[in-house]
């Protein structure tokens, strides 16, 4: 592991691991506020590990954003760090400005959103349902439809018309909005990203924050079990528990693989598309075992609010479904697969 | 956080490099072979084409050139062993002696017996069985009771061996054997046994499909001398664990239904039904995860860290993903599985719908892997 990458293993670590109490994300699920934590996010340059240096980044790999985004779905941060680290990368890549403050990346490749203009009088309209922390970013990364092709904006999110509140889960915001002739930057997409990049990549850091919870969640359980007594001895000890935990703990440790495998593709230049969608439906199976035996384990305790166990649950239900779930990325690794026929099949296993 | 160390593991150039070598002989060796043919994978059996794999410098890849092994790196050995287990090759011959028996001699052997027989196993000559199992002992190991008494020159050896995969076959097996009553885990010994020795008797298990992979095998007074044990009086317990680290840690263990999936891949290109092009994609998305899985297994082997651990794990959830495949390709796919007749598709969920409930049996039950597991976790 790089010097960089302990680093910033040891920051995020210890930033969330000292503040993500279950009383920070108790005020988070009933006010939304973040205790200040995303301003030592800020602080401590963790929301910009892809940018250079000269633009005010930590200038690493997409090895080291997983670190950050596995951590984050550990400790189930309520802050947009994921998000922030994805549009802060995307505005660099395509010479924009790297937004400042807490920032969201908007899909509407597919003509939901369109830009009109060009320049200072380019212009933003359309509507995108359940866009992640949109009513508390300032600003959003958005690749948008214009003339038959796509570009890249940068918007100023009071610019927009309309910011329907609305939550997941994990009351993470999960919004809609709509432009109506929005200001903003553009700039071209870059050549060797994809029209579908926000969805994919989204599709990524979800992933990764699925395998640091389903960390987390096996982490907890497993320490329950060896704490909590019945028939006079812990629950670990007994094997239908073991059997079950091992099982949950061989499906964590399938996500924690298979998540990192794409941002070791993007840094070895290697496609990443298929380890992407690879990624996404498997940690959105395996994040229902990971919920379903955390809970069992857990018994009625951990099916309160006052046990901390749901903060992790609820993100992997979450996370599960969004940017694509298992039935989506399956999908296309399947259409790939049809379209390539047999003799390919497994040439494409080994080259992923 | 921390309970395994699945540290990610890219293959090195030379050993994507074999690659291309490895397909082109396989092309060529199994060009005549039926789609139910590969289905037989690692369990199909074929001295003469282990012979063939021997010429070509793919086994005893890892093991020391002064043996005749080719000094070569757990990666490159790896890119042999997917590249034969994904075209479903004859590979059983040879498979048990390179992957665990070489490496049990190399560590626990003696100069004389690594001399003697590792040459053998690196030509492809030589086929190893494994005499762990007994009618009382099945995932109880340390229930060994097949007693090897000190006689005048070596041991004599009575007791009963079941499920010995190849036995009817093999040149050698690696057994377990009670060397003291009173030890239960310190009183087991290894030995390497000849299998035409006088009082050894091979008889077979014909399983459920009507197939004969398992024996069992009676000793009755067998003398095996001296120098057929391997490492010390009653250090078999330990070494056994050592060995099975390596036995659950290669790509077998997620691969035995490759050619079913081949078939499903087949059945939904011809039909586009979106269930089927779903489900192929799902297969997909596990095969790469455990594919990764098992490249870190051998990243361990090959930085000479313990897999075991990681490799139960890889075979546990490989395990599950390899038997679910006859169950999908059953649910999805109209059409009933054929013993005789029928279609390629018909023929491989037939054969392979038969064979599936061992395959989280051998090498370690899923219920003692996951104690296994159980324990890295600390519960126990």
């Amino acid at each position: 592991m790089s010097e960089l990458r302990n680093i910033l293993t040891d920051s995020v670590n210890g930033l969330f691991g000292d503040r993500v109490t279950r009383e920070l994300l108790t005020r988070f699920d009933e006010t939304g506020d973040d205790g200040g934590i995303w301003a030592e996010v800020e602080a401590q340059g963790l929301t910009r590990p892809l940018v250079s240096e000269e633009n005010g980044g930590v200038g690493g790999e997409w090895r080291d954003a997983h670190v950050l985004l596995s951590a984050a779905g550990f400790h189930s941060a309520p802050v947009p760090l994921a998000e922030t680290i994805l549009a802060s990368w995307l505005a660099e890549r395509a010479g924009l400005p790297v937004p400042e403050g807490m920032a969201t990346i908007i899909d509407g490749s597919d003509g939901s959103l369109t830009i009109t203009g060009d320049g200072d009088s380019a212009k933003l309209s359309g509507t995108v349902a359940r866009v992640p922390w949109a009513s508390k970013a300032e600003t959003a990364v958005v690749v948008a439809a214009q003339d038959g092709g796509v570009m890249v904006g940068e918007v100023r999110l009071s610019d927009a018309r309309d910011i329907s509140a609305s939550q997941n889960m994990a009351r993470e915001p999960r919004d809609d909005v709509s432009f109506d002739g929005a200001p903003l930057r553009v700039a071209h997409l870059p050549n060797d990203l994809p029209q579908d990049v926000i969805l994919q990549y989204g599709a990524m850091v979800r992933a990764a924050q699925i395998a640091g919870a389903m960390d987390k969640v096996l982490t907890q359980t497993v320490q329950y079990a060896n704490e909590r007594t019945q028939f006079g001895k812990p629950l670990g000890k007994f094997q239908a528990i073991q059997q079950e935990l091992s099982r949950m703990a061989g499906e964590a440790a399938a996500s924690g693989v298979i998540a990192e495998a794409p941002f070791a593709a993007l840094d070895d230049g290697q496609n990443s598309e298929w380890q992407i969608a690879a990624a996404k439906a498997r940690t959105s199976e395996a994040a229902g075992v990971g919920a379903t035996v955390g809970h069992q384990t857990h018994g009625a305790i951990g099916f309160t609010y006052e046990h901390s166990l749901h903060f992790a649950t609820r993100r992997l239900w979450s996370w599960r479904s969004e940017f694509g779930g298992a039935r989506f990325w399956s999908r296309r690794l399947g259409t790939r697969a049809v379209d390539r026929g047999v003799e390919n099949f497994w040439a494409d296993i080994v080259s992923g | 956080m921390g309970f395994f160390n699945f540290e990610p593991a890219t293959l090195p150039p030379e050993a994507e490099a074999l690659r291309p070598e490895v397909r082109a002989f396989l092309a060529e060796a199994l060009k005549d072979k039926r789609p139910v043919d590969r289905a037989w994978n690692w369990m199909g059996h074929d001295q003469d084409f282990s012979r063939k794999v021997g010429e070509q410098g793919w086994l005893g890849m890892t093991w020391p050139k002064e043996y005749g092994g080719g000094g070569r790196t757990f990666f490159e050995r790896y890119v042999v062993m997917e590249e034969m287990l994904a075209a479903g090759a004859p590979v059983q011959a040879h498979w048990v002696a390179d992957r665990q028996s070489g490496p049990l001699l190399l560590r626990f052997g003696t100069e004389e017996q690594r001399k003697f027989f590792l040459p053998q196993i690196i030509s492809g000559n030589a086929c190893f069985c494994i005499g762990m199992s007994e009618p009382d002992s099945g995932s109880d190991l340390a229930a060994t009771r097949t007693k090897a008494e000190k006689v005048d020159g070596g041991w004599k050896v009575n007791g009963t061996k079941v499920w010995t995969s190849s036995a009817h076959l093999a040149h050698y097996m690696i057994a377990l054997f009670r060397t003291d009553a009173e030890d239960k885990h310190g009183g087991l010994s290894q030995f390497i046994v000849d299998m035409k020795s006088p009082g050894l008797t091979v008889s077979p298990i014909i399983n459920l499909a009507g197939n004969h992979h398992f024996n069992q095998c009676v000793f009755d007074d067998v003398f095996v001398p001296d120098d057929a044990l391997v490492g010390k009086p009653g250090g078999g317990w330990n070494q056994v664990v050592a060995e099975l680290a390596f036995e659950r840690s290669g790509p077998e263990r997620y691969l035995s239904c490759i050619q079913l999936i081949l078939e499903l891949l087949g059945v939904a290109a011809q039909s586009r039904d979106p269930a089927m092009v779903e489900e192929v994609g799902r297969l997909s998305a596990h095969a790469l995860t455990l594919r990764r899985m098992s490249l870190s297994v051998a990243g361990k082997l090959q930085r000479g860290e313990n897999p075991s651990l990681e490799a139960s794990v890889v075979k546990d959830v490989g395990g599950v993903f390899e038997q679910s495949i006859p169950e999908i390709a059953a649910r999805l796919v109209e059409e009933e599985p054929t013993l005789m007749g029928g279609d390629n598709f018909q023929q491989v969920l037939a054969f392979l719908t038969m064979e599936a409930p061992s395959f989280s049996l051998r090498g370690g039950t899923r219920e003692i892997l996951r104690g296994i597991i159980a324990r890295g976790l600390g519960l126990r």
